[in-house]
């Protein structure tokens, strides 16, 4: 890919000298700069002894890539983060959630009560608003302060590029990139910080791949919705003792069928839409280190904290106020919302879904986390149950909630399903929609990563609600 | 008098070798040689993926992951390991 | 680990040098010296972007983590120092977005130095890249990092050995321990000052048609672009058929010596095209 030196008589001087000499001279270059560098570094390192150096190392290697352990140690791994983060992520969840669900928006209530406020700006601002913001916080800023401090943990001890060694034969018979596997981790802590982490990827066909492919890593956000589902509807049976292990396993269940999709997909674009050459993969495997504990901890709990801050205020308050608008804003004696979930439910039936769910997915379209607060108060709210106190989102206790999705809202386990899959399989949130446009600068892909998702979603729904019906 | 010379690709796992060529191309050979992968370089095979590739292979004290069709185009000599370990 | 309860001593105790450090984050006014900073991924360099910057950049263990790379400050004895971190490059001969960016910027960014971070337990990988700066600039600080890891593993490294035979200042670090900033600091300091004068080792090809080459262009490069301290590495550049290096020589950028070059927007296009 030179370019032509035109009339520069310096470069067409280099030209001339250049067909004289050959083309090897960068490996002449390389072999010389080797060479000095291996002398240079005998004369100034000595080992001790016989001591091979990287001993450890290599027998941690062996282990951990071997043929028997390799993939088992693997799984354990990622059930050991997702267990951790579930069950470290309770009880401050609940704690933030008394605090902020429970007794600030008492006092703002009365704070409002005290000025004379309108019910219709109280509502505005704290039934919708202000719980969004408090939901997102509480459920959302728990499980974030844990999964990324451990993931990073991990990279430092330099055990990821392991996991991408062991797995990039997948990835090659799916015609993607090696390191395709590590943005796919990243972006089971958040989706954005997992396509921005794409950028290890150096080909824009592969990186492109990565980019559309990560949505099918369930991120930190959509957690709380499997863990609810898988809890209440799979999990109803075990004890209480296992209930975070019950928790975890559902997430990572949906997490691995999201893997298979990430392969299929890759292997679909990289033979359709995006075909061409495999770039040249080589991975370096670090020496393994121990990790800066507490600084990890420290930089990355501020870091994630301040990011679902500025989320939960950016992105949910804002969903907070359409859905109370909804509820309570009345269109020919109807609730907005009422007529939006009557007009989607045929589409929801045939998805095995409802009304209700599609316009929760349509509404939280910004921010995942908060999908199960808002079908719960589109429930009670079109039930004209007395706990929907006109639109607020309220946490509610795992049996209650049963009862009201079965009762109320007409559920089967066919809905929880369907309600876990396309979880997995639907758009990417807005933060993450943004992303990708600015690391991809094209409308066009942007679209695919947005609809792409929605599409298998649909199709997904469908089949699955067919055959259940069918048989049953 | 040449011992039997393959390809890194053949090479087993704990093997030492030295680099006698490297024939792969383009961008491919820039990145190889800029890792260290020259000729005269010694290289152990230190592991191998449990789906059977990449191979990872420690070269001038860094381990470097590379996929079978890549190593196939290094040609190397075995060499005969004494310490377990490439210590140049 | 005691490490926190002595950087406090450390930094209140007027004798030590790392006392007079002033960590100004991302806020940059104007400064008098800037310094790249610039090595292998995975040898801590984010660690020590960090510790002189007071930034928090996230240090990942993989490669081509910093692709972007970043901005921060520090003062010293009273200067201002900028300092910028390139993404992490094993090379900068082959082609990839990283190593363009990298060289670009130690070529026409004109930093007053480079610091040029290693890995004590794989220098000889490492040094590579030190060779290959010393052939663009002169002013260059080697860290060689990580030097409790060299430890665990049993090996030693001798510093000045190594300072003698690359002809420029060496710094054994633990930056993960905050071990060698000062003396860091201090040589930066004097590199970037013209205090202290390198002699960088040129590095020889033993192929005769190959010098006699650059014999051949140097003086034409020398007679077009008067300014430019590494001719010889232009001239291995032209030869080699480097298409950006060809090109800044056909529109004449090549001369540009552009000091406080606003490093962002640039590196940043080059890393998103």
């Amino acid at each position: 890919m030179t370019p032509q030196p035109a009339s520069d008589p310096l470069l067409k001087q280099a030209a001339s000298l250049r067909s004289q000499i050959g083309d090897n001279i960068h490996d002449h270059i390389s072999e010389s700069v080797y060479a000095t560098a291996a002398a240079i570094s005998d004369r100034a390192v000595t080992r001790d002894g016989q001591v091979a150096a990287f001993r450890l190392d290599r027998a941690i290697d062996q282990v951990v890539t071997s043929r028997v352990w390799g993939f088992p140690m693997m799984a354990l791994m990622l059930m050991g983060v997702f267990w951790l983060t579930i069950a470290g992520a309770n009880v401050p969840s609940a704690m933030l959630g008394d605090l902020l669900l429970g007794n600030v928006y008492t006092w703002l209530h009365a704070v409002a009560d005290a000025l004379g406020a309108p019910w219709w700006l109280s509502g505005l601002l704290i039934d919708g608003m202000y719980m969004a913001t408090a939901w997102v916080v509480s459920v959302m800023l728990p499980p974030m302060a844990i999964f990324f401090p451990l993931f990073t943990l991990l990279e430092d001890l330099g055990y990821l590029p392991r996991v991408a060694f062991n797995l990039d034969r997948l990835f090659q018979r799916a015609g993607a990139h090696g390191k395709q596997s590590l943005s796919m981790m990243m972006g089971w802590g958040c989706n954005a910080a997992g396509v921005i982490s794409t950028r290890i990827i150096d080909s824009p066909r592969e990186r492109l791949i990565a980019i559309i492919t990560n949505n099918f890593s369930i991120c930190n956000g959509r957690w709380p919705t499997l863990i609810l589902m898988g809890t209440i509807f799979i999990g109803a049976t075990a004890p209480a003792a296992v209930a975070s292990l019950v928790a975890a396993a559902s997430v990572v269940t949906v997490t691995v069928l999201g893997i298979f999709v990430t392969l299929i997909v890759s292997a679909w674009l990289s033979r359709s839409w995006l075909k061409g050459e495999a770039s040249s993969f080589s991975l370096e495997l670090p020496p393994y280190r121990p990790p800066q504990i507490w600084r990890v901890i420290t930089t990355s709990v501020i870091d994630r904290t301040l990011l679902v801050l500025w989320r939960a205020v950016v992105m949910a308050a804002p969903a907070g106020l359409i859905i109370w608008l909804m509820s309570n804003v009345q269109v020919a004696d109807l609730s907005m919302a009422a007529h939006l979930v009557a007009w989607l439910e045929p589409l929801g039936w045939l998805m095995g879904l409802n009304g209700v769910i599609l316009l929760a997915y349509i509404v939280t379209i910004p921010a995942n986390e908060i999908i199960i607060p808002t079908i719960l108060m589109l429930t009670l709210n079109l039930a004209n149950s007395n706990l929907a106190q006109s639109g607020v989102m309220l946490e509610l206790s795992d049996d209650l909630v049963y009862a009201t999705l079965t009762g109320m809202g007409g559920w089967t386990l066919l809905t929880a399903v369907n309600l876990m899959l396309y979880s997995l399989l639907h758009n990417p949130c807005s933060t993450t929609i943004l992303t990708i446009w600015y690391e991809t600068k094209s409308l066009k892909w942007t679209a695919v990563a947005t609809f792409l998702p929605i599409a298998l979603g649909f199709v997904v729904t469908v089949l699955v609600a067919l055959v259940v019906r069918v048989l049953t | 008098m040449q011992p039997n010379s393959e390809t890194l690709a053949d090479a087993p796992l704990g093997a030492t070798l030295r680099i006698t060529a490297i024939h792969n191309q383009g961008a491919e050979r820039r990145r190889i040689y800029d890792l260290g992968l020259t000729p005269g370089t010694l290289v152990h095979v230190e592991t191998r993926s449990p789906l059977g590739d990449p191979t990872a292979y420690r070269v001038r004290d860094a381990l470097i992951a590379l996929r079978s069709e890549q190593a196939r185009q290094i040609a190397v000599v075995r060499v005969p390991d004494t310490t377990g370990g490439p210590q140049q | 680990m005691s490490n926190s309860h002595d950087a406090a001593a450390c930094a209140t105790c007027p004798v030590s040098n790392t006392a007079q450090v002033r960590k100004l984050g991302a806020q940059l006014g104007r400064w008098d010296y800037t310094i790249a900073l610039a090595g292998n991924p995975n040898t801590g360099k984010s660690t020590i972007f960090n510790t002189l910057t007071g930034l928090r950049q996230h240090t990942g263990n993989w490669s081509g983590k910093t692709v972007v790379r970043a901005e921060g400050g520090y003062t010293y004895q009273g200067s201002q120092y900028r300092l910028v971190d390139l993404p992490g490059t094993y090379s900068l001969l082959s082609t990839s977005v990283d190593e363009e960016v990298a060289r670009d910027f130690v070529l026409f960014g004109q930093p007053d130095a480079t610091i040029v971070v290693t890995d004590a337990t794989r220098l000889e990988r490492n040094l590579s890249l030190v060779l290959q700066i010393l052939a663009i600039t002169e002013r260059v600080v080697v860290a060689v990092n990580l030097m409790d890891e060299a430890k665990r593993h049993g090996m030693s490294v001798d510093v000045r050995r190594l300072s003698r035979d690359l002809g420029v200042p060496v710094v054994p670090m633990a930056a993960r321990q905050g071990e060698g900033v000062a003396e860091l600091l201090s040589m930066v300091a004097q590199v970037a000052s013209g205090a202290y004068q390198t002699k960088p080792y040129v590095l020889p090809l033993q192929d005769a048609a190959i010098e006699a080459a650059i014999a051949n262009l140097e003086p034409q490069i020398r007679a077009r672009f008067p300014q430019l301290p590494n001719t010889r590495w232009v001239a291995l550049r032209l030869l080699e058929g480097d298409a950006s290096i060809m090109r800044a020589v056909a529109d004449g950028t090549l001369g540009d010596v552009r000091k406080g070059l606003a490093v962002a927007p640039i590196l940043l296009q080059e890393a998103t095209s």
